[in-house]
Order: C-alpha cells, then structure tokens, then sequence
C-alpha cells in the first residue's frame, strides 16, 4: 500500500501555495505509507539553466568548488544546483569522478525532487515543502512492500529531465523491460519496478510520443498493478491499470486539477466542495497540459 | 436531532454513539458534518435510526448496515454498504468501487454513478445504480437483484450465480457464464418494486430494462471449461 498525490494549477495565483497544498496532501497519505515519502515540484527555471537535485551528506560547498556560473540552494539532504546549460557537461563528469557518492535524483530546467525515509510530515518538513512555489506537483508517502525502506525505494522516479513517475502498485514484468529499456540507452539508478515505469515513459517520450501517447501505450506493454501520476515540464497525467486494482480520486476545478489516493487527501484544497470529484476510469489516460 | 461534527468530535466516538442506541432509541435521526471522506463512517450500525452524511464518505460507509438508514449527500468510497444485512444507504453523488460488496439484504441506492465492481459477490442486497456502473460488476453474484439505470462496463456479471441484473443501457460486454435472458411477468413486478424503492418508477418503464443472469454452466467442473475458471 502506498499513497499518492498530485495538485495541478491552472489559475497562476495558487502557485505561491503549491508547495503548502501539496505537504498538506502529503501529510493526510501518512496512513498509506508512513515509512518514506518524496515529492517533486516544477518551479522557476529557465532555458539557459539546468537544474539538478543531488541527494547525499557533504553538500555545502558544492556550487563554489564548481564555480563558472553554478549556484546551488541546499535543503537538508539535498541541493539544488542551478547550472549553466554550457557547463552541464563538465558539471555532471566532476559529480560522476569527485562525488560519486552523491545521487542525482531529478534533472530538468525546472524539477526539483526530493526523497527520504521517515514521516511524511517530517520529510516536507525536512526539505520546506510549504514555502515552495510552482505550477505543480506530485507526491508519494511508501509502505514498502516488496523491498527494503531505504531512500532509493522511495518515489517519485525521474529517468528523464524534467520527467517524474510515482507508482501505486507493482510491476511484474519489470525485470525484462528493464532488459528492453537499457541497451536503448535508459539507465536505472535502483532495482525498483517504478523506476522501471518511469524509465519506460521516458523512452517512448524521446521516441516522440505525447505524454498522453506514452501512457496509452504502457497499457500495452507494462504488466502488473498501478495507478501513476506522472509530471513533465507542461504536463500532468494519471492513469490506472484496466481492472483499477489500486485506488484513485480527483477533483478538478477552474483553478486546479488534483489526484489523490483518497478523498481525504483533497479536503483541505481550495474550493474542494464545489470541485468535481469524480473517479478516473481504468485504463483511461487522464492528461492535462499548459497552456 | 443530534448533529455530530467531525471536525471536533473523533469519528470512533462517532461511530460508539451509534452502536450504543439501544433498539427504542428516541434519537432516530443523525446528522454527520464535516465527513471530509473519513472512513468507516456509521460502519456497523444496528437500529432503526437514520443517519445523514453531509459531504463525501471514505471507505466502508456504512458497511455491514443492519436496521439503519444511512445517507450520504455527496460521494462514498471504496466498499459503501459492504456486508449490508439490512436497511438502506442512498449515496446521493457516486460511489467508488465494491459498491455493496457480499451485501446479504437491505437497499442500496445510488444517485450518480458507481465504479468497478459494484455488487461483487452479493448475497441477497437490492442495488439499484441511477447512472451507469463499472467494469466487473456482480461478479461471482449469488442472490439478489442488481438495477442500473445506465449503462455496464466490461465482464459484467462474471462466474455469476443466482442474482438477477437488470441493466437499461448499454452492456459492453458479460462476464463468462453470464447471458441475456427473457423478461416475464415475474421479473418486471420484481424490477417495479425495486425502481419504486428507489423512487424512479416515476422515470423509468421497466420495458426500457433487458435482464441478465447465469447461464449456469460453470456450476460443476467440465473439462471443456477449464478456460472459463
């Protein structure tokens, strides 16, 4: 059992609130998955610029030994780096030789991802999820299941920049698309199906599918329980497996498009009694892009 | 008439309130404000009270009902009325899915739309669906009567026993073992009980409805069946 949530703004003016709608969302799916949570949030960010979220101990002075232009914001365990485009090459071969220890957990012009065992509420509160700001969001609190309650079991994936999957389910034909996946250059960071999933999206999406595309045909060619809520840059999609093996609810209004494992999780919205709240379909794509 | 919030009262308090009524209670009539889709709202309740949610319901609202008429004016979730032995749950939005799950008796009545699996394996619970219902709905049914005013997802009434489906609108497809069958006097007198239960006979011709039900042969193994198990 796990939880999960996402929170899709259309009217701008919420978007100083993401962060604090989003950790409320969090915080309700503790009962879910009490044991790690991670969320990942598209905020401010440019095209001259890359960002990347590292995930490690030893982060403080980062972006000054990098220098040429990088800047790094650190939350806890983890730092934001903002990096030229020009120096993402140099950047990255420094992070695989000088640190590999470190994680990258997402990459994108303007994804930020965050993971760690504990409390939902104690993870959002660890990393300032109610100051952030961004135009939307996804989250997942985990109960593990299938293996150990660690850091890099937790979601959300990102296997593509600015691309993030979290998973409500289990995969169980995972290990041969895995097999299918790598020789076409998509690389997994852990063992976990989700990442699987993510790493499955990210490949049809650079073979040129919409996100709406890359869902449809997952139907197809993934096996196993789930519901996903899946981010990108402009976009916000969910979709359940055809017997809808996994719960899901969503509300939408003028202001917003919201997901969650149970209603529960929507209460505390904005406008939620007037939302319409309504149950996606199985096997049914549910996407939404900006405009 | 007792109104309990739950934004200040927990819901076990709730729910223990409600066990203790004794069978002659005065205080027949509830009403619940501020659910916010907690689960287990007026589960297990066992008089002849009514109880009135006042927004969404979260999982197993009123689950194993006997006596009590719970209602809930906006949306339940998974496993509304499940286990029902007797009474009435009217959901007045839509219901999530395994709408009156193994339900043995009583009246379950949705206003909107009810997802997969509403009435998987009933045993003996009227459902009566205003909208349309999901995919793998009464399957394994094995008593009661199943209504839906619009129209059935897939694999509708899979491995069924004895409940009888009626369904207006479109069927996408039936489950293995389940088949169209005649209407006759019998079922339209029963099929016109239930839609005045439901406050649609008003509406609704029990003409516009087709019935489905087991064709029995999954009963007793045969070899040449082994697919359909």
């Amino acid at each position: 059992m796990c939880g999960i949530v996402g929170l899709f703004l259309k009217d701008s003016a919420l978007e100083p609130r993401l962060g604090e709608l989003l950790a409320g969302m969090l915080e309700v799916m503790t009962d879910r998955g009490p044991d790690s949570a991670g969320f990942a949030v598209y905020g401010v960010g440019d095209a001259d610029h890359v960002k990347l979220t590292l995930r490690g101990s030893g982060l403080a002075d980062i972006a000054a030994v990098l220098g040429g232009g990088v800047t790094g914001v650190l939350r806890d365990t983890h730092l934001v780096l903002s990096v030229p485009r020009s120096e993402e090459e140099r950047v990255r071969g420094w992070l695989a030789t000088a640190r590999p220890d470190l994680v990258v957990t997402g990459a994108g012009q303007r994804i930020e991802l965050y993971k760690e065992v504990g409390l939902p509420a104690q993870v959002a509160g660890r990393f300032q999820l109610s100051a952030m700001a961004g135009t939307h969001g996804i989250g997942h609190t985990r109960m593990a299941t299938e293996s150990a309650v660690t850091t890099d079991g937790a979601h959300p994936f990102s296997t593509g920049e600015d691309q993030c999957l979290v998973h409500n389910g289990s995969l169980s034909n995972h290990h041969s698309l895995r097999r299918m996946l790598e020789p076409k250059g998509i690389r997994f960071a852990t063992d976990n199906d989700s990442e699987v999933a993510a790493g499955y999206l990210s490949w049809k999406l650079r073979e040129g599918a919409t996100l709406a595309e890359a869902l449809e045909a997952s139907l197809d060619d993934l096996d196993g329980f789930f519901t996903f809520v899946v981010g990108t840059e402009s976009g916000f999609a969910v979709l359940r497996d055809p017997i809808s093996c996994k719960p899901a609810v969503m509300a939408e209004t003028d202001q917003y498009v919201a997901f969650g494992s149970e209603y529960r999780a929507l209460v505390g919205l904005p406008g939620i009694e007037h939302a319409r709240v309504f149950e996606p379909e199985p096997a049914r794509v549910y996407a939404w892009e900006r405009a | 008439m007792p109104v309990v919030d739950l934004a200040v009262t927990p819901k076990r308090d709730l729910n223990a309130q409600l066990h203790a009524l004794p069978a002659n209670s005065n205080e027949t009539h509830w009403r619940v404000v501020n659910p916010q889709g907690q689960h287990a709202l007026a589960a297990g309740l066992d008089a002849p009270v009514t109880v009135e949610i006042a927004g969404h319901a979260g999982y197993y609202c009123a689950g194993m009902n006997q006596q009590a008429t719970v209602v809930v004016e906006g949306n339940a979730g998974v496993g509304v009325a499940e286990n029902m032995m007797s009474g009435k749950v009217h959901v007045k939005g839509d219901a999530s899915q395994s709408a009156g799950a193994t339900a043995h008796g009583g009246l379950l009545v949705i206003d909107g739309d009810a997802s997969a699996r509403c009435g998987i394996s009933m045993k003996g619970i009227d459902i009566v669906v205003k909208g349309s219902i999901g995919p793998m709905s009464a399957f394994m049914a094995q008593s009661g009567n199943l209504v839906v005013l619009g129209d059935a997802g897939d694999a509708l009434g899979d491995s069924i026993y004895e409940a009888r489906l009626f369904v207006r609108g479109a069927v996408k497809s039936l489950g293995a073992d389940c088949i169209e069958k005649e209407m006759r006097d019998e079922h339209r007198r029963a099929l016109l009980v239930l839609l005045d239960a439901a406050g649609v006979a008003e509406e609704v011709s029990v003409d516009e409805f087709r019935r489905y039900g087991s064709a029995r042969g999954l009963y007793n193994f045969h070899v040449d069946n082994a697919a359909a198990y």
